[in-house]
């Protein structure tokens, strides 16, 4: 039976463990956003053994590039991108202390592999619910990188963000798990 | 799931913002009637034009790197990725639909051979799909191409995308195809947002063209429950 977990960043390692892919989580707090070109520029550093713009330890990545405000809005639209693409970049983040990943679609065995070794969690956002999810957004603010416009690096501040859990730290896989109750 | 999503689109409706944050590469389907005659300038950048203050205006995402190496984001959300195709009469009837990358990003092209068939076909139709999983955020569309050769092929899933949903093809033989590939595709069991269901995708549109006696092209496009697309007739 799925249950409803509150949870706050930053996110300890006793927090993730006891996390199951199905867990529906609202979490509160402050996400970390970032996509290709922001995980690039993040590898370059980690590579370089350079200062990352930010500390990660403990923290959630959410792969968003937001349409922009409206007068009066604090952010535009903000549903998750597909994850994939920053599959290989993942791995290094959790070695620098990322606790969590936000996005859509399927992660690479690698990412699955490291989520058991780190101790992370990935969840899932809704896909195309991008207007109901940035009304859990409260501030948005430039971290780095603000020459990248939508997939600049940004500090969002957060209320019972709706998420699902997709990958536990076990292996466990919640898109598996479906396919397999209703293939025929 | 659903509930979530259809909240979604009132909030959207409501508060007049993007259902999703996604506003998409814009393709445009401009189809010249040959009588109809365009002064003033070059077609091409009056809809560049609109296109940049749409996504102005509209608190638009732009989406859009002006080279796919050195990938600078264009600030505008141009170039439009514009077809033209020429059409009897004196009207210009444009097709705007904004293309999501990440149901695009699903796509799949190949050439299979004639003896492949049409068991080869939905075999790779419905391996596109599976591949695809939760990626391009199900339920989906499912546009394909058979036949042409290679552009022509990607072309005709694009158009097939643009058809009203769940209407059939004119020919008996593709709307057959068309019904068995949706359930089909609904056995994958993929389901809404790819965490497990009996409806993956809402429908499957075919489009065909003649081809090659060697080839038989397939290119599967995909659209997810967005699908986003306006027409006007001038």
């Amino acid at each position: 039976m799925e249950k409803v977990i509150r949870l706050s960043t930053p996110l300890s390692e006793q927090d993730v463990v006891s996390l199951r892919a199905g867990d529906r989580v609202l979490l509160s707090g402050g996400l970390i956003t970032a996509r290709d070109a922001a995980h690039k520029r993040l590898a370059e550093r980690i590579e370089k053994d350079e200062p990352l713009p930010t500390d990660l330890r403990g923290q959630v990545i959410y792969y968003v590039g937001p349409t922009p405000p409206k007068p009066g809005q604090v952010i535009g639209s903000a549903g998750p991108t597909t994850s994939y693409r920053l599959d290989p970049y993942t791995p290094a983040l959790f070695a620098q202390g990322l606790r969590g990943t936000i996005g859509k679609g399927r992660r690479s065995p690698e990412v699955i592999e490291a989520l058991k070794r780190y101790k992370a969690v990935y969840f899932g956002a809704t896909g195309g619910a991008a207007a109901l999810l940035s009304t859990c957004i409260t501030a948005v603010e430039v971290i780095a990188y603000e020459d990248l416009g939508t997939e600049a690096m940004r500090w969002l501040t957060v209320k019972d963000f709706p998420l699902i859990v997709i990958n536990d730290c076990l292996g466990n896989d919640l898109y598996e798990q479906g396919m397999a109750k209703y293939r025929r | 799931m659903l509930g979530q999503l259809i909240e979604n689109t009132e909030i959207a409706h409501r508060q007049r913002v993007p259902i999703c944050q996604d506003t998409g590469a814009t393709v445009v389907l401009v189809e010249l009637g040959q009588d109809a005659h365009v002064v003033g300038g070059d077609l091409g950048e009056a809809i560049n034009r609109g296109v940049r203050r749409g996504y102005e205006e509209g608190y638009l995402r732009k989406s859009i790197v002006s080279h796919p190496l050195t990938r600078t984001n264009t600030g505008d959300n141009t170039p439009a990725m514009i077809h033209y195709e020429i059409v009897p009469g004196d009207r210009i009837r444009i097709v705007v639909a904004p293309k999501g990358g990440g149901s695009e990003n699903m796509s799949a092209f190949r050439v299979l051979t004639p003896a492949e068939g049409e068991t080869g076909v939905k075999e790779f139709i419905v391996d596109a799909v599976r591949q695809a999983g939760p990626n391009p955020c199900p339920p989906i569309v499912v546009g394909v191409g058979i036949g042409g050769t290679f552009e022509v092929c990607a072309w005709l899933a694009k158009k097939a995308l643009l058809r009203p949903l769940g209407k059939l093809n004119d020919d008996r033989e593709i709307a057959r195809l068309e019904r068995q590939l949706l359930a089909e595709v609904n056995n994958l069991g993929i389901g809404p947002a790819g965490l497990g269901g009996r409806i993956t995708a809402l429908a499957v549109h075919i489009e065909w063209y003649p081809c090659h006696i060697t080839s038989l092209p397939v290119a599967v496009n995909l659209n997810c429950h967005a699908a986003r697309h306006k027409e006007i007739i001038l």
